[in-house]
């Protein structure tokens, strides 16, 4: 018992001091009216106000097409880079991109979105005419997707590598199809991936901030374009805070949906 | 080999998720080159972004200071995160490990400000020196929820039997720790490192709340720069940056390779002198 | 597990390098460990030749931190945790540094070279005196246009970007107040009213401008007008400045009926532990010589008049930058505003973004 907690101590701690600590700190703030006051009226002004609402089925709307297209695009580009020869070094090359700046890489895609950037260029030249890119609801989904893509084949990859490929072999030999062996054997087995990637994806698509002023013009407001707002500009950390406490729940939920339901007796350990 | 047909197509699709992935990058490079100043058009060749680069020495100091951090706090996330997935896992009821997860996700799912806001009265609460120990303490905490979160699958998908198998034969908790279990989620530990370091090199809000007294990383250079307009200096730095990556990426994969390759050999040689 | 021990080695000793080297660099520029002074500035807002000058000259080692908006740099300042000898808010924010006793006041002795700021920049409602900051920049709110899309006679005063014809072309500053300002300022309100209704007014003006705002962008505003990305921008003058610079097509106009006249200043706060050195570099940076390289190297109106005959005539006889007397005396300086209506302001131009067309 002694050895099995001692090198539990480092998480636990860090779970009390950067965690618990912290998020006690945004509840107890999300109490305070801008003038210092103790109120409830934070949550009552959220819960009242169509603004907030609106910004809230925004946000999950938006995460949620964010991650179901990363999803779409991850999961072949992870089963077509597992049965590549090098699979470790393309892994590595797909991770690389993330390691350039992202302000960097969003101005790039203003460059090649922008009226006269080379996307626009490339449509007048083969006689398409130049269209309006940035700013729409398109062009911000690309760009989330694009910088959550990483996120997403990672844990899907891994998954991929672990199946035993002896099980596929035998779905095959049982005479499943191609189609029908992915279906019941090799998406089943490799859902734990599945499922952390669209945890490391859906959460902090809720609360992105900066391309959505970038890429998006602040038409798409999300809650986290908000709360960057009451903390940097209104200073009105209150009701920053309540929406910081609005999107802990909001993770909560998504954990339990995506939690591990099959009870310990049904798995083969 | 019928695998023929399906692969050729795969390998378009490949190509073009690569092409879109570094398209914006290629397109930073191809700008660190232009004579001008801007990124809208090209108007000639010039080194002279990488002069200034060069000459710029508290450029390639805030290089090297981001370059510490990332590699050590995803170190340091790595190692603590790896024992916490490791520990959740033993836990023995489902909803206490849901419970924990979720406490895990927490800091995932806040916004950075938030983040750096309460971390900032955090430190200052405690007296601790903002600098560059807060920013690596920080970094360590947004760190550790993505290793776990790479590295429990892993532990979950290995198989119990393995490791009742060493404890039958006999084996010590650490020898059962270093030489079963490790080895079998050294993927995932690898894949939460990658993820936890890229966290670190792209965090600007957490670490502009938590620095002090000087220190500064690349993320807050660059944003804090965005007022003026940003320089192509920084995109020759990003392109040398991006060109000591792939190098680095190419190294450890010919060094893998070879090590792969001695392996094969001694085993060959093990087997040779077992048959003797 | 050979191999986890070997990589973790491998990054130990590769950390231990770089810091090695990182000591180094910094070895060459801090030779002198006990006279130094820290400023606290945006980024890239001071020409870093003048730093390196000022180091020579004097001895001081100069550590130089950045932010990217007065709200960050408060949070930063009021928490504590480092300590800056200088740094530099705006107008309002100087204001409500002062009132919340964040800032040392200016012994006004050791700041000789103070007269050579022109006097109608000093005592603003903001620092009544002067007694806690020296002006740096200033500028004004207006409008950009780019003459291949838009004639000069169109964009003249705020009220004509109400116009149909800019339907999805202008671009706005992600700023509440700003823009606040230029729906409040064509009804004839102060832009520091605290009145509610005069607000709502404005603010149901400025929804009217929805169907004519193509997106409400920070500083990337640059990026895209120099791009030519839409015909109208409503920006800083500072702003402008660098767009023109890389755009002959653009121009900058504030309009006659008044607008926003912003400053930048320097001030030293109550945490400043090296007040010599912050009072040395003060007088430095009045020195009309290093004043006007300064203001050619960022581009911003100098206060300082002491600095303008150093300025090349086609930038002092600007009057985009310099505008007419009579122009300035139709701007308005921001006040520090009670917390209540702060928030008001943000909330109102909130739902300005949310409002769909």
């Amino acid at each position: 018992m002694k050895s099995k907690t001692a090198y539990l101590t480092p998480y636990f701690l860090w779970i009390a001091l950067f965690v618990i600590a912290p998020m006690a700190l945004i509840l107890y703030q999300s109490f305070f009216s801008i003038t210092g006051h103790f109120t409830f009226g934070n949550y009552e002004q959220y819960l009242s106000s169509g603004v907030y609402l609106k910004m809230t089925v925004n946000s999950i709307w938006y995460a949620f097409i964010i991650t179901v297209l990363a999803l779409l695009v991850s999961y072949p580009t992870a089963y077509l880079i597992n049965h590549l020869k090098n699979k470790q070094l393309w892994l590595l090359l797909i991770i690389l991109p993330t390691w350039i700046n992202l302000l960097l890489k969003t101005y790039a895609f203003i460059g090649l979105f922008s009226q006269n950037g080379s996307i626009n260029d490339f449509l007048r030249f083969v006689g398409l005419g130049s269209h309006q890119i940035l700013f729409t609801d398109a062009s911000f989904i690309f760009v989330a997707t694009y910088i959550e893509i990483p996120f997403m084949i990672l844990p899907i990859f891994n998954a991929l590598d672990e199946l035993n490929p002896s099980l596929v072999n035998a779905s095959r030999d049982l005479g499943a199809s191609a189609w029908q062996t992915f279906r019941r054997v090799i998406f089943p087995l490799t859902m734990p991936g599945v499922k952390a990637g669209v945890q490391a994806v859906f959460i902090p698509s809720l609360s992105l901030f900066m391309i959505t002023r970038l890429i998006g013009g602040n038409r798409v407001i999300t809650l986290g374009t908000a709360i960057e707002e009451h903390f940097l500009v209104t200073q009105n950390w209150g009701m920053g805070s309540t929406i910081g406490v609005i999107l802990i729940l909001a993770m909560f939920v998504v954990m339990f949906l995506t939690r591990d339901r099959k009870n310990k007796g049904g798995q083969i350990r | 080999m019928k695998r023929d047909h399906p692969i050729r197509w795969s390998n378009l699709y490949l190509l073009l998720v690569f092409i879109v992935l570094y398209l914006p990058i290629i397109y930073l490079i191809i700008y660190s080159f232009n004579a001008g100043d801007t990124m809208d058009r090209i108007t000639g060749f010039s080194w002279r972004h990488y002069l200034t680069l060069f000459a710029d020495t508290r450029m390639i100091s805030i290089v090297l200071n981001t370059v510490i951090i990332a590699v050590l706090s995803a170190l340091l996330a790595t190692i603590i995160g790896t024992f916490g997935a490791l520990g959740i896992d033993q836990l023995k009821k489902r909803s206490l490990q849901n419970g924990i997860l979720s406490l895990n996700n927490v800091l995932m799912v806040s916004p950075d400000v938030i983040i750096g806001a309460s971390f900032l009265i955090f430190f200052t609460f405690l007296g601790v020196k903002l600098g560059f120990g807060s920013v690596l303490l920080s970094h360590i905490a947004f760190s550790v929820p993505i290793v776990v979160l790479m590295v429990l699958p892993k532990i979950k998908d290995m198989s119990q039997t393995m490791i009742d198998a060493a404890y039958d034969l006999g084996a010590t908790k650490w020898q059962t720790l270093t030489r079963v279990i490790l080895p079998a989620i050294t993927p995932g530990i690898f894949a939460g490192y990658f993820m936890a370091f890229t966290y670190s090199l792209d965090d600007f809000a957490v670490t502009f709340f938590v620095t002090g007294n000087g220190f500064s990383t690349l993320s807050v250079e660059i944003y804090s720069r965005a007022r003026q307009g940003i320089d192509l200096e920084v995109n020759a730095l990003s392109t040398l940056m991006f060109l000591v990556s792939l190098l680095l990426v190419g190294g450890y994969y010919l060094l893998n390779r070879y090590n792969e390759k001695k392996k094969i050999h001694r085993a060959k040689a093990s087997q040779e002198v077992d048959d003797a | 597990m050979k191999k986890l021990t070997l990589i973790i080695t491998a990054i130990l000793i590769f950390c231990g390098v770089l810091f090695g080297i990182n000591h180094e660099l910094n070895a060459k520029t801090s030779a002198d460990g006990q006279r130094v002074l820290n400023i606290y500035n945006w980024g890239d807002y001071i020409d870093p030749a003048l730093i390196k000058k000022f180091e020579h000259q004097t001895g001081y080692h100069v550590v130089y931190e950045t932010f990217d908006s007065n709200e960050a740099m408060l949070t930063k300042i009021k928490q504590g945790g480092t300590s800056y000898d200088l740094a530099v808010p705006s107008d309002y924010t100087v204001q409500r540094m002062r009132k919340a006793h964040l800032l040392v006041k200016l012994d006004k002795r050791r700041l000789p070279l103070l007269k050579n700021i022109d006097q109608r920049f000093m005592n603003l409602t903001f620092d009544p005196g002067n007694d806690y900051s020296v002006p740096y920049f200033w500028g004004t709110l207006g409008i950009v246009y780019n003459d291949q899309m838009v004639k000069a006679s169109q964009v003249q005063h705020w009220s004509q970007l109400w116009n149909p014809q800019f339907k999805n072309q202008i671009m706005l500053t992600d700023s509440a107040r700003d823009m606040l300002a230029i729906a409040l300022i064509p009804l004839g309100y102060s832009v520091n009213t605290t009145n509610k209704t005069q607000l709502d007014q404005a603010a149901k003006r400025l929804d009217q401008l929805a169907p004519n705002t193509k997106a409400v962008v920070a500083d990337e505003i640059k990026m895209y007008m120099e791009q030519d990305e839409a015909a109208v921008a409503v920006t800083y003058s500072g702003e402008a400045a660098e767009m023109m610079a890389n755009n002959t097509h653009l121009h900058y106009v504030v309009p006659s009926e008044g607008s926003n006249m912003w400053f930048d200043n320097w001030v030293i706060p109550k945490t400043a532990k090296h007040r010599k050195a912050a009072y040395a570099f003060l007088n430095f940076m009045l020195e009309p010589k290093n004043a006007a390289q300064n203001a050619e190297y960022i581009g911003y109106s100098t206060p300082n008049k002491a600095a303008m005959k150093d300025l090349p005539a086609s930038v002092r006889n600007d009057a985009q930058f310099y505008p007419s007397r009579e122009t300035v005396t139709h701007l308005q300086v921001y006040k520090d505003l009670p917390l209540k209506t702060i928030g008001d302001y943000n909330d109102l131009f909130l739902e300005f973004k949310m409002f769909k067309k």
